[in-house]
């Protein structure tokens, strides 16, 4: 941050000159140099005759000390490291090492921030700035070190601009004050402005009004979540167990459970409306029953059939009807009369817009969360600076237990010693044989994997095929539990085969291979999906002619959750309780296994597309997952507690959050929207069940009613209008691409522009920089000559004359 | 609350974590630099060290933190304290002096050879896990 330095110059007695031409120009380095010269006596006579004594710290002795006796403190040309004190005590109260230290100095610095604030000038008007191309030193003021009498004067100026402020902006000014909370409670209190100034006010009008109905409002509704916050901590029962989590594994691990809760609050999004509109509306007005409801056993749970097929969990359960609206002959085609105080609700409308209303929701959530997420991560223009931030922001706070402090000590220097490794073998170039072996290692290891993926498609797809051909009766039902199965034990065993092979290839940074686990793992399953997709969709609605297929459908995937779930606690349980047994009771080794953060998020993306892929066929599917979750939550971190322990590999917990959501994004709610698109457009619901019987496309249930409000009259035009020129339309797509285009070419130029800009203000950095250290290198040098002078001076007075007189005759 | 105030020193501290700063965390957040802490010097340093305080916020009380000698700036002398007790003195003289060195040369932007309180806030901005690693959780 660039603070404009004051200080004056009263040097040069430059006349005013009617041409105006006797400025030093900065190439009269000469005129500059004495000015400042001049400057610097001027200084040092005041600070000789004031006895300024720099009354601060008691470290400053200590640190003079400190930085004296131990290394050099400053690289100049001549490498000067030791200072005399008149040059250290100008030194310290440069203004760039006062505002780490004085409370006034804090102040005055805000002072100006909110200055800036008010005025929303970034820069300086153009016609204060000198003529000159760099400008001179004549037009400063020179601020002397008087801080204990300007404070309370600054500290005024500072609450009185504070009161312009709005009151979110002074809350996020004080926010950031380095102040002790006592100061800041003082400020605050000082600077709300004051009831009574109603008619200073009243030029802003109703601005003003809203503000403080706003801040009344923000101030109450705090209050009350305080108060309720304390009676209700059983609504935030995770709180305690998070803080326990990050505390014994650090900030790596719970972004995982952090995830989870995510995920959570997705499912709930979906399910809301869902249960609103939908489920609890069909549940009001059930259908009349279409036959003999089967007993429930217990195998439904797994299944899905059964007793359930015939509940408002599957899309058969649906009419296509309106219901309220009971209607004695529909037939003669006269007007349906509605009972006296009812309204009529159109279920296949009603399911068709509150999915769409689901998703779209759910989308624009996603990509707000997935935006925010990555503009916290990613700087423009900002090079790796890795061993830095390794050293500053690796150590984490929230770690509480001695063991897992003396973990965390042991991965920071297994971290710099793996970057020391690096940056040394990066100074050995590999020979071009090297390379080759290395690259050809990479291709056959990707091959193989590849090859795995292809082999585990083609298994699904045969199996799939295999079960179409098998038609299964309704008391084998058990069967049907075979594909997912298949599925389920592929997706397991599959991560494991890839890790074995990744073994082979040797990485040069442990996040790459992070990476490439994850995209081998994520094509794994997203190829499945896809299969299984075609499966249903292509296939299934062809053999299931005249029955429920969507029924079928929608139980398919409730059977993939369930055994994913079965699955997911087989894997926790062999591969962290049994692993840890293991090792500790046969291999001997202290270490528990690690938590496989990655393969974890990935099942837990795996899951949500299920669920997101099968909400068009059972709307209850997000209570599932909810279900799902919650048990997940506390069956996990039972696991970890006991049995894992956090990974030794750097882990940036903010990048790989912003991984995960966009993962969550495009490849998981992408695929299932395409999915669902798909299933609403091209294909033919069934003609025995659900809300759509009798369409052609479940997407023609909108265009029909929109035909019906073209008849009804020209009150509601606008919306067929909208419906033939907009939406059937394609031009208008093709306009809104476009733009969009436009609008991210845009935003790529200026942060192209950014970047530029970034560079030279490093430049300007760094020349300042070197100016810094020429002047303070010139003022010891003037004070070391003074230094010298003096000490000649009194050698002179000491000798006695009659030396110099001989010396002289001598001559 | 009320009128008490209650000093807790950092032996008292020490039992609460085993941090390698917890020293400095005490000296910065006293009011005399020596340690011990009112309740009004505790609240701060909760008020620091929570989810809600802005990122400049904690980067300055950091660069207070990892300033051993209190000069204001962190010189190579500070950057070796810093390494030293993050790895609790398992590594050897060169191998810390060269990290030292790579330190200054990606975030010293004014190249003097140390890091004042401007090039630590930049360097902090690179690295978006110091909101979540700079935080005590209550």
């Amino acid at each position: 941050m660039s603070q404009s330095p004051a200080f004056v110059l009263n040097v040069l007695e430059t006349p005013e000159d009617p041409e105006g031409s006797q400025e030093p120009s900065p190439y009269d380095e000469s005129e500059v140099h004495d000015s400042f010269h001049q400057l610097i006596q001027e200084q040092s006579r005041w600070v000789a005759e004031e006895g300024l004594e720099l009354q601060q710290r008691q470290p400053e002795t200590g640190a003079l000390g400190a930085s004296g006796s131990d290394h050099e403190t400053m690289l100049g040309p001549e490498g000067a490291p030791v200072y005399s004190m008149a040059t250290l005590r100008i030194l310290a109260s440069m203004p760039s090492r006062t505002i780490g230290r004085s409370r006034g100095a804090i102040i005055s610095q805000y002072y100006s921030r909110t200055v800036k604030l008010r005025r929303r000038a970034g820069r300086p008007q153009l016609r204060d700035m000198g003529r000159s191309a760099r400008p001179s030193l004549r037009l400063y003021d020179l601020e002397l070190d008087s801080a204990v009498l300007e404070e309370e004067e600054k500290r005024g100026l500072l609450v009185k601009e504070l009161q312009g402020l709005t009151a979110a902006q002074r809350d996020h000014m004080l926010r950031g004050m380095p102040l002790s909370l006592a100061e800041k409670r003082c400020l605050r209190e000082e600077s709300r402005p004051p009831r009574g100034k109603h008619r200073a006010q009243r030029h802003r009008g109703l601005l003003s009004c809203c503000d403080q109905l706003r801040d009344s409002c923000v101030l109450a509704s705090h209050n009350l979540g305080l108060a309720l916050l304390s009676g209700l901590q059983a609504l935030m029962p995770w709180h305690y167990a998070l803080k326990r989590i990050g505390g014994r594994f650090g900030s790596s691990v719970l972004s995982y459970f952090l995830f989870l809760k995510t995920l959570l609050a997705f499912n709930t999004l979906l399910l809301l409306p869902l249960l609103a509109f939908i489920v609890g509306v069909q549940a009001a007005f059930p259908p009349a029953p279409t036959g003999p409801v089967p007993a429930f056993t217990g195998l439904e749970l797994l299944t899905g059939g059964g007793y359930l097929t015939h509940s408002v969990m599957y899309y058969g359960y649906y009419s296509n009807a309106t219901l309220n609206q009971p209607c004695a002959s529909p037939l003669d085609g006269s007007q349906c009369t509605p009972e006296a105080g009812s309204l009529p609700y159109s279920m296949p409308l009603a399911y068709l817009f509150t999915l769409g209303a689901a998703f779209f929701i759910t989308c624009i959530t996603l990509v707000y969360s997935m935006s925010r997420s990555f503009g916290e991560s990613y700087r423009v223009g900002s090079t790796s600076g890795v061993h830095a931030i390794t050293v500053f922001c690796s150590w984490d706070y929230k770690v509480t237990q001695r063991w897992a402090t003396r973990l965390q000590h042991d991965n920071i220097r297994t971290q710099l010693k793996e970057l020391l490794a690096e940056w040394q073998s990066r100074q050995h170039r590999r020979s071009a044989c090297g390379q080759l072996r290395r690259v050809a290692v990479l291709g056959l290891v990707w091959l193989l994997c590849l090859g795995t993926t292809l082999g585990c498609t083609l298994a699904v797809y045969t199996f799939s095929e295999l079960m179409i051909k098998s038609p299964v009766s309704a008391e084998r039902e058990a069967v049907l539990l075979l594909l997912p199965l298949v599925v389920c034990l592929l997706n397991l065993g599959g991560p494991y085969l890839f890790r074995i092979l990744a073994a082979l290839e040797r990485h040069d940074s442990p996040v790459l291979e992070v990476y490439v686990a994850i995209c081998r793992n994520l094509i794994l399953k997203m190829v499945t999906l896809g299969i299984l997709c075609y499966h249903w969709l292509g296939r299934r609605v062809g053999t299931l002619k005249d029955q429920c297929w969507e029924n079928f459908v929608g139980q398919e995937l409730y059977r993939l959750m369930v055994m994913d779930f079965i699955f997911t606690l087989l894997d926790t349980l062999l591969g962290e309780l049994v692993w840890r047994l293991f090792s500790e009771k046969q291999l001997k080794r202290k270490g528990k296994p690690e938590f496989d953060i990655a393969g974890n998020v990935l099942e837990l993306i795996y899951g949500q597309t299920l669920t997101w892929l099968g909400v068009l066929f059972s709307p209850l599917l997000p209570a599932m997952q909810i279900i799902k979750l919650l048990l997940l939550f506390y069956i996990k971190k039972a696991s970890l507690m006991a049995n894992c322990q956090a990974p030794r590999r750097p882990w940036k917990a903010s990048h790989m959050s912003t991984v995960f959501i966009s993962l969550l994004c495009f490849p998981s709610f992408l695929g299932a929207a395409v999915f669902l698109c798909y299933a609403v457009w091209q294909v033919k619901p069934s003609s025995t069940c659900g809300p759509f019987r009798t369409l052609d496309t479940m997407y023609e249930a909108g265009k029909v009613w929109v035909r019906r409000l073209e008849k009804a009259g020209p009150r509601v035009s606008w919306l067929p209008w909208i419906h033939r020129y907009l939406v059937e339309d394609t031009f208008p797509i093709y306009l809104v691409s476009a733009l969009l285009l436009a609008v991210i070419y845009l935003n790529i130029q200026v942060v192209k522009g950014q970047r530029k800009v970034i560079c030279l203000l490093k430049e300007q950095i760094s020349n300042e920089g070197e100016d810094k250290i020429f002047l303070i290198n010139k003022l010891q040098r003037v004070y070391e000559r003074k230094e010298k002078s003096r000490a000649g001076r009194t050698e002179e007075a000491v000798t006695p004359p009659a030396l110099l007189t001989d010396g002289w005759d001598a001559q | 609350m009320g009128n008490k105030q209650t000093v807790f020193t950092h032996e008292q501290l020490e039992a609460y974590q085993d941090n390698p700063f917890r020293q400095r965390i005490a000296q910065v957040f006293s009011e005399d630099g020596d340690g011990h802490m009112t309740l009004d010097n505790f609240l701060d340093m909760f008020s620091v060290m929570s989810e809600m305080a802005p990122r400049d916020l904690k980067a300055y009380y950091a660069f207070k933190i990892y300033d051993f000698n209190n000069d204001d700036y962190i010189c190579a002398w500070d950057l070796e304290q810093t390494v030293t007790k993050l790895t609790r003195g398992e590594l050897s003289t060169e191998e810390v002096s060269l990290i030292c060195e790579k330190v200054l040369d990606e975030a010293d932007g004014d190249h003097d050879g140390r890091l004042s309180l401007e090039d630590f806030q930049n360097m902090i901005l690179r690295a978006p896990d110091f909101l979540s690693t700079f935080h005590i959780c209550i």
